[in-house]
């Protein structure tokens, strides 16, 4: 059934069973994304060791896309330089955005490569986003508010 | 099932109904409260206003220009006949968001000493069951203005708590804008029981219509209201043409809001003096087609009756509230007897979420909306993330609601039996 080829088995599996879902406490960066046209929301945390991630935890709200999307990449980047992580968001991204032509690399994306159904879906690609954006959004500000920092250090 | 209506002759009326969704289910339209499907005669309407009388109405020493106005016109006449109005009184804009924005901004706009004047400690009264469209045009009002924003409670079976209407509604009040049907929940609200409460302060009573006026019989002689809006794309017509009703005399007093050509009496260099009503509001060359496209929907809607087509949905609402409840963990959001109530379901189920729920049912060729429906304050009052909505309209019938039970019931296996 057509249905099966958006709704992958390890999609509904992490649904079912989250990895992460549950926010660390004192956070080095926290984001709060929505997605306006449906309501689904998460909040994200993000700590680092130096360049490392340490761990992306999350709550919120959502279809089983966008919280088994959020599930899969909360674990994929954790380890990951910041720069390794963003290139692997961008991939997902690309694959997410090529109408179902690109498969995605399992040995890069993981459990990520069950979503390359959901760009032939196109009003479910901003669920399948939701948690990659904000974890792009978190990035982004760590690395910002390190360069910060040891900036001010060497000052 | 309604003798009076025959919903297989509606239905060829409708071209778009026979096509197949996703494969080779047929189509189950159930959003006609986002927007309706448009019978022949509709597309016909518009088609023959291009193809033979396409030209600017009100302007123009040509015949084309006298056939655009007179069809234009003849349109109005017929929306104003269809609500028991003067034509003078039936201001056409491009949305019903448009026509509760006109009414806003045009408060907004006078000045003090005029009685449309809103200043700081002024009231405006909405409710919780308000569509964005008309919430928002109030809160930026009240910004603007320095008004307070109050609101009518929700309560838990989806109809308004009118236990503090003496409060909200007091010598403060300039605005009460309330909706006459909710998108969401289908309640339909007791407007002229409120309104009385509306008159005792002396504010100014606006109806938000969308939801109404193309499913049962509104008219405007019978409601104690001042202004109400609606769209003709929810109701058969053509997108791009909204409708403002208000009463003459306030329109015909109260500032503009879009300004610029065929809503001015004089001009200057310096100033410019206004026609009356509808001119007044309808600046620019008005979408005509449209309009004259909504004229052909309300013969449409005229021929079947509205009554009829009331009728016709309530029993529709009662199989699909009937079916839905006996499904397992399936919560509906808004009343379930059909007491002052329209063709509008919507539900929530455990364990799946609405865009899940919302695709699935689109495998099987059956067309909700799921999420907030612009109504979000009120989807957080029923502590949901979002609900599936079913809206119903005449031209369906007892086997879209047969496909709606089932196909939820074959969804909910999907994700929760799984």
């Amino acid at each position: 059934m057509e249905l099966d080829s958006l709704y992958q088995e390890v999609i509904l599996e992490h649904y079912k069973r989250p990895l992460n879902k549950a926010l660390s406490a004192n956070p080095l960066v926290q984001v709060h994304h929505i997605n306006t046209s449906c309501g689904d929301e998460i909040t994200l945390n993000l700590d680092m060791d130096g360049e490392v991630i340490k761990s992306i935890t999350w709550d919120g709200v959502g279809c089983s896309i966008s919280q088994a999307s959020t599930s899969v990449v909360s674990d994929l980047l954790s380890g990951k330089t910041s720069s390794e992580a963003m290139a692997l968001i961008e991939e997902f991204q690309v694959m997410l955005q090529s109408k179902g032509s690109d498969l995605g690399n399992e040995d890069n994306l993981g459990d990520g490569v069950a979503f390359a159904g959901v760009a032939k879906f196109p009003a479910r690609v901003k669920c399948a986003l939701l948690g990659w954006m904000a974890s792009k959004d978190a990035i982004s500000q760590a690395v910002a508010k390190i360069n910060g920092l040891s900036s001010e250090e060497k000052r | 099932m309604n003798t009076q209506f025959d919903v297989s002759a509606v239905r060829s009326d409708f071209p778009i109904l026979d096509r197949l969704i996703r494969g080779n289910n047929r189509l189950v339209y159930l959003d006609s409260g986002a927007t309706s499907q448009k019978p022949v005669s509709v597309l016909d309407a518009e088609r023959e206003f291009y193809t033979k009388h396409n030209a600017a109405a009100h302007r123009g020493a040509h015949q084309l220009a006298e056939e655009a106005t007179e069809l234009f016109e003849g349109a109005r006449e017929k929306v104003a006949t269809f609500l028991g109005a003067k034509s003078e009184a039936i201001v056409f804009t491009k949305s019903a968001t448009e026509s509760i924005n006109l009414v806003a901004y045009s408060l907004g706009n006078a000045l003090p000493g005029s009685k449309f004047h809103i200043k700081p400690g002024d009231r405006i009264v909405v409710s919780e069951m308000e569509h964005h469209a008309n919430l928002i045009p109030w809160q930026e009002l009240a910004k603007r203005t320095g008004a307070e924003l109050v609101w009518f409670s929700v309560d838990p079976n989806g109809r308004l708590d009118l236990s503090n209407i003496s409060d909200l509604i007091n010598e403060k009040t300039k605005v009460v804008a309330l909706t006459h049907q909710s998108n969401v929940l289908g309640t339909i609200n007791p407007i002229n029981e409120i309104a009385k409460q509306v008159r005792k302060v002396g504010a100014f009573f606006v109806l938000d219509a969308c939801q109404s006026v193309p499913h049962f019989a509104v008219q405007v002689s019978e409601l104690d209201i001042d202004f109400m809006a609606f769209s003709g794309h929810k109701m058969l017509a053509p997108t791009g043409v909204g409708v403002l009703w208000g009463r003459q005399e306030l329109l015909d007093e109260m500032p503009p809001f879009l300004t610029g050509g065929s809503m001015i009496e004089t001009v200057s260099m310096e100033s410019a003096t206004y026609l009356p009503a509808p001119k007044r509001f309808e600046a620019g060359v008005p979408n005509m087609a449209q309009v004259v496209g909504l004229g052909a929907a309300v013969d449409y809607l005229n021929k079947l009756g509205m009554e009829n087509i009331h009728n016709h949905e309530i029993q529709l609402t009662k199989l699909a509230i009937d079916g839905l409840s006996q499904i397992k963990g399936l919560q509906i959001i808004g009343p379930t007897n059909l007491e002052m109530r329209g063709g509008v379901v919507s539900f929530a189920i455990e364990g799946v979420h609405p865009h899940d729920l919302g695709q699935a049912l689109d495998q099987y060729g059956i067309a909700v909306r799921t999420g907030h429906h612009c109504a979000w304050p009120l989807i957080k009052k029923f502590k949901v993330v979002a609900t599936t909505r079913a809206s119903l309209y005449l031209y369906n019938n007892t086997a879209d609601i047969e496909a709606l039970v089932s196909g939820v019931e074959r969804a909910r296996d999907y994700f929760v039996g799984r």
